[in-house]
């Protein structure tokens, strides 16, 4: 309600300091709509303040002409009257609804509304508003009667990364459009600079969601990469353990809500460590009771682990239910960040890529920079030597399988921000992971790094000529070959061994 | 001098063996087909149409595990993509059952349903002459095959094996089950082929057509069974468990391992697009589901509960996993992953030579035992 008055009063005030031309006025009051429309028509033109004034109490029906009585209109003035107030909103002391306007007018300009778009853009003072201003005054000018004012316009234009300018310059630079070959041909340079920063544009977003699906495919991957490397353990349950660092983040969130609603947004890094530790705790138990009884005989952990994962799935199913549950991003993630029109990279895609980088560095310093580290590949290299100068290989067998399962737990964590949470969820993975394993080699996490990234990036580039299935195929088939040529993998641990 | 052909085929089953095959068939050629026939349902020996459905199901099935078995238990190969090859015989029988329904589906059309849902005006070229019995049945013994014989050709040659090997024949069943989903594919993409009416023009639900479709069911299982007993049995068969035992050596002393594996890898894949093209007609359903990486991996558990390396365990192990699966799925469907997955779990750990094994055991102990 106070919100209303105050509104009003600004009307007021407004329609005190509005002087408005008599002549307008009395045009506007005219009896013949079409009178009536070119008034509106004048008065948005000019990009006035008292005009936008002008035109709301026209629309409010409280606008009274000099006799004091107030000014009908139909429905086609009325249409005529929306539209220009949309154009009015160009100056319009908001700016969200500044940017909203210039953005909704830059697809459909007028070379009539020239004049005005240059009296907004002077008045602007927001760069990035008056960026799109210039832009969009530049392609109404671009049908201008006079060629020099074309040339400037094409010329401005092309800076532009937006592609509705493309598609305008490339029309302007056709014959059928164009009569003077000046204008065309300037036209048409500026068509190729908008052209090259736009496929540039459109090269960086594909290879920027590649690095996101890589990022993703390496968080599920690196864990598996350990495991395997390691201890040659086929773990068919490695989807299983990011489901449950899945579902330690919606748990979190849960507690989150019910008692730290206040801190909410922060509840994913609580998560982190959480699901860290609930996968490698699971990650323990797997190893302690199945899996160390099988070690030397991969084709039956293979099965067993398989056994495992249905078993974790169904667990999922009678705590969590058969649904899939709701994670939501936390604020801070949400949104994105857009480096061109047409571009816009989200940031939970971002903090993901970061996320995988961290916990990449984080996995390689324990890998090389610790003494945990040195015994896990003394292990991978030659166990029966690692054994006899006295690394415990039992113990570092179940450290390092709770370290790979801690790992994709919290690949869980990166996951339950960007797909879908439930029982199922680790079995798409499953295939993936060992893909970007096998193609990186055993025991390799470089191989497992460059894999990941680049079954990602070639992923995402196949997608967009072939859609996303035949690119899923294209890439399963290109694996299945590349282990023709390479069996052992892109980074084949090198020397001589004796196949058993 | 080498006995003469037909000797050593028989002489490769035993004479036990030759009587419980024969049996199997009076059992499953004559008996069950007659107490389905010929008892009216109320009477107590009446075989109802569901325990006829199933059976020739799960001997389908057990056709698969025993294909698998020769590649895995006898040949030391682990594929987890043999519900390709199921699937793919199925897909190539699917499409004549298709082609039999004429204008009998929901839209009247020539063209099967989901084309006609497409808006497809004719049908693709690789449905031609799906409307002949003999062209099809061509297509289920070769495709199968040959798919088998180029992936396994190209695998096998560069000396892929172990959990290399298993792993690239999952993700070659998982690139194939995306690839069946989409419809543009052109084998009605989800929902598969489905709503069958008629095969040789005898409706495919009569239970004259149902008998007859399990006794031949049954015939190939008993013949796979044979001819397994042969082939491992023979010097091939030797060899192949040499190669399983013992690759390496295999090759030093001079064999090429690659045509022996490659001959047993594809016979496996023909035996398992026989056994999907039988499953079909019976089941009444193909869809891309039978490609999932689940499904062939439980192919492996079916040998592993049996017995690998031992010809009647896979037939034994199909038939108690999807009895099981029949039992929980009607009774407690919310445990039934938990007593799959335990089965994994305990079968390879405690049982690693299947039931089979088991009763081995049990038969020397008790010899033992009365010989001291």
């Amino acid at each position: 309600m106070r919100r209303l008055i105050l509104a009003l009063l600004c009307c007021l005030s407004l329609a005190v300091h509005a002087a408005p031309d008599p002549a307008l006025l009395r045009q506007l009051a005219a009896e013949e709509s079409d009178e009536k429309i070119a008034a509106i028509q004048k008065l948005a033109l000019s990009a006035e303040p008292e005009a936008l004034a002008l035109l709301q109490q026209l629309a409010d029906g409280s606008l009274k002409d000099d006799k004091g009585e107030e000014i009908t209109i139909n429905n086609r003035v009325r249409r005529e009257l929306e539209g220009a107030l949309a154009v009015l909103k160009l100056i319009d002391p908001d700016v969200t609804v500044r940017f909203a306007a210039v953005k909704e007018i830059a697809s459909n300009v007028d070379v009539a509304m020239a004049p005005m778009l240059a009296r907004a853009r002077d008045r602007e003072t927001e760069p990035k508003i008056r960026a799109l201003l210039v832009e969009a005054h530049a392609l109404a000018t671009l049908k201008d009667a006079d060629p020099q004012l074309r040339i400037a316009a094409a010329r401005a234009l092309a800076g532009s990364a937006d592609p509705n300018t493309q598609a305008q310059l490339k029309a302007q630079s056709e014959p059928a459009n164009e009569p003077e070959s000046e204008v065309r041909r300037a036209a048409f340079q500026s068509y190729l600079a908008v052209k090259d920063r736009l496929t540039l544009a459109e090269t960086l977003g594909r290879i920027f969601s590649g690095l996101s699906l890589g990022s993703i495919l390496l968080l599920a991957a690196l864990g598996l990469a350990i495991t395997y490397g390691v201890m040659g353990v086929i773990n068919m349950a490695h989807g299983e353990l990011l489901m449950i660092g899945a579902y330690a983040t919606y748990a979190i969130q849960g507690v989150f809500r019910t008692h730290f609603p206040e801190q909410l947004d922060w509840y994913l890094l609580a998560a982190v460590p959480v699901a860290f530790f609930a996968a490698a705790a699971v990650g323990i138990l797997l190893e302690r009771t199945v899996i160390r009884w099988l070690y030397g005989r991969a084709l039956e952990t293979l099965l067993a682990t398989w056994g495992l994962s249905l078993m974790l799935i169904q667990a999922a199913r009678v705590i969590f239910g058969a649904q899939n549950v709701e994670v939501a991003n936390p604020s801070w993630m949400s949104g994105g960040l857009e480096i061109l029109p047409s571009i816009v990279l989200p940031l939970n895609r971002i903090v993901i890529v970061g996320f995988a980088l961290f916990v990449l560095a984080l996995v390689w310093a324990l890998m090389n920079r610790t003494r945990l580290g040195m015994f896990v590949r003394a292990v991978t290299q030659n166990r029966a030597m690692a054994g006899c100068v006295g690394v415990p290989t039992g113990r570092i067998d179940t450290v390092a399988f709770a370290l790979g399962a801690g790992i994709a737990g919290l690949g869980g964590v990166a996951l339950s921000q960007i797909a879908n949470v439930g029982p199922d969820m680790g079995q798409g993975y499953i295939v993936d992971s060992f893909m970007v394993v096998v193609l990186g080699g055993v025991g390799q996490l470089a191989g497992a790094v460059w894999a990941a990234l680049g079954l990602g990036i070639v992923t995402k580039f196949i997608e967009s000529w072939a859609g996303a299935v035949i690119a899923k195929i294209v890439v399963l088939v290109f694996i299945i070959m590349f282990i023709q040529k390479r069996p052992q993998g892109l980074f084949a641990l090198k020397g001589r061994f004796v196949e058993s | 001098m080498r006995k003469p052909f037909i000797i050593r085929f028989l002489q490769a089953t035993s004479k036990q063996g030759w009587i419980a095959i024969a049996v199997a068939a009076v059992l499953t050629l004559v008996l069950l087909p007659a107490l389905h026939l010929l008892l009216p349902a109320g009477h107590p020996f009446h075989v109802s149409a569901y325990v006829i459905t199933l059976v020739g199901k799960i001997m389908c099935y057990a056709i698969v595990a025993v294909a698998m078995d020769l590649i895995w238990g006898y040949t030391g190969i682990l594929s987890l993509g043999h519900g390709l090859f199921f699937a793919l015989g199925g897909y190539a029988f699917g499409m004549y059952l298709m082609r039999q329904i004429g204008r009998d589906g929901s839209y009247q059309s020539d063209l099967p349903d989901f084309m006609v849902f497409l808006d497809w005006k004719a049908l693709p070229w690789y449905w031609t002459g799906s409307d002949s019995i003999l062209w099809v049945l061509f297509l289920v013994l070769t495709v199968p095959a040959l798919v088998a014989l180029v992936f396994g050709f190209f695998a096998f040659r560069s000396r892929i094996k172990g959990v290399y090997f298993s792993i690239i024949t999952q993700a070659m069943v998982f690139a194939a089950m995306l690839f069946f989903f989409r419809n543009e594919t052109g084998f009605g993409g989800n929902n598969g082929f489905t709503d069958f009416k008629r095969i040789l023009g005898y409706s495919i639900t009569a239970p004259e057509t149902r008998v007859a479709l399990f006794a031949l069911t049954a015939t190939m299982l008993l013949a796979t069974l044979v001819l397994g007993r042969y082939l491992v049995t023979s010097k091939l068969g030797r060899v192949l468990a040499a190669i399983r035992d013992a690759e390496s050596r295999v090759m030093f002393i001079g064999y090429n391992p690659l045509y022996y594996k490659l001959f047993i890898w594809t016979l496996s894949a023909l035996l398992c697009g026989i056994a999907g093209a039988l499953y079909v007609p019976q089941v009444g359903i193909i869809n891309p589901g039978e490609m999932s990486p689940a499904n062939s991996i439980e192919i492996a558990i079916w040998v592993a509960v049996g017995g690998r390396a031992t010809l009647i365990g896979p037939v034994l192990g199909a038939f108690i996993v999807n009895l099981a699966k029949s039992l929980f799925t009607v009774a407690f469907p919310e445990y039934w992953l938990f007593f799959l997955g335990a089965l994994f779990v305990g079968v390879t750990l405690w049982l690693p030579d299947g039931v089979v094994g088991l009763w081995r055991k049990l038969r020397d102990e008790r010899r033992q035992g009365s010989a001291a």
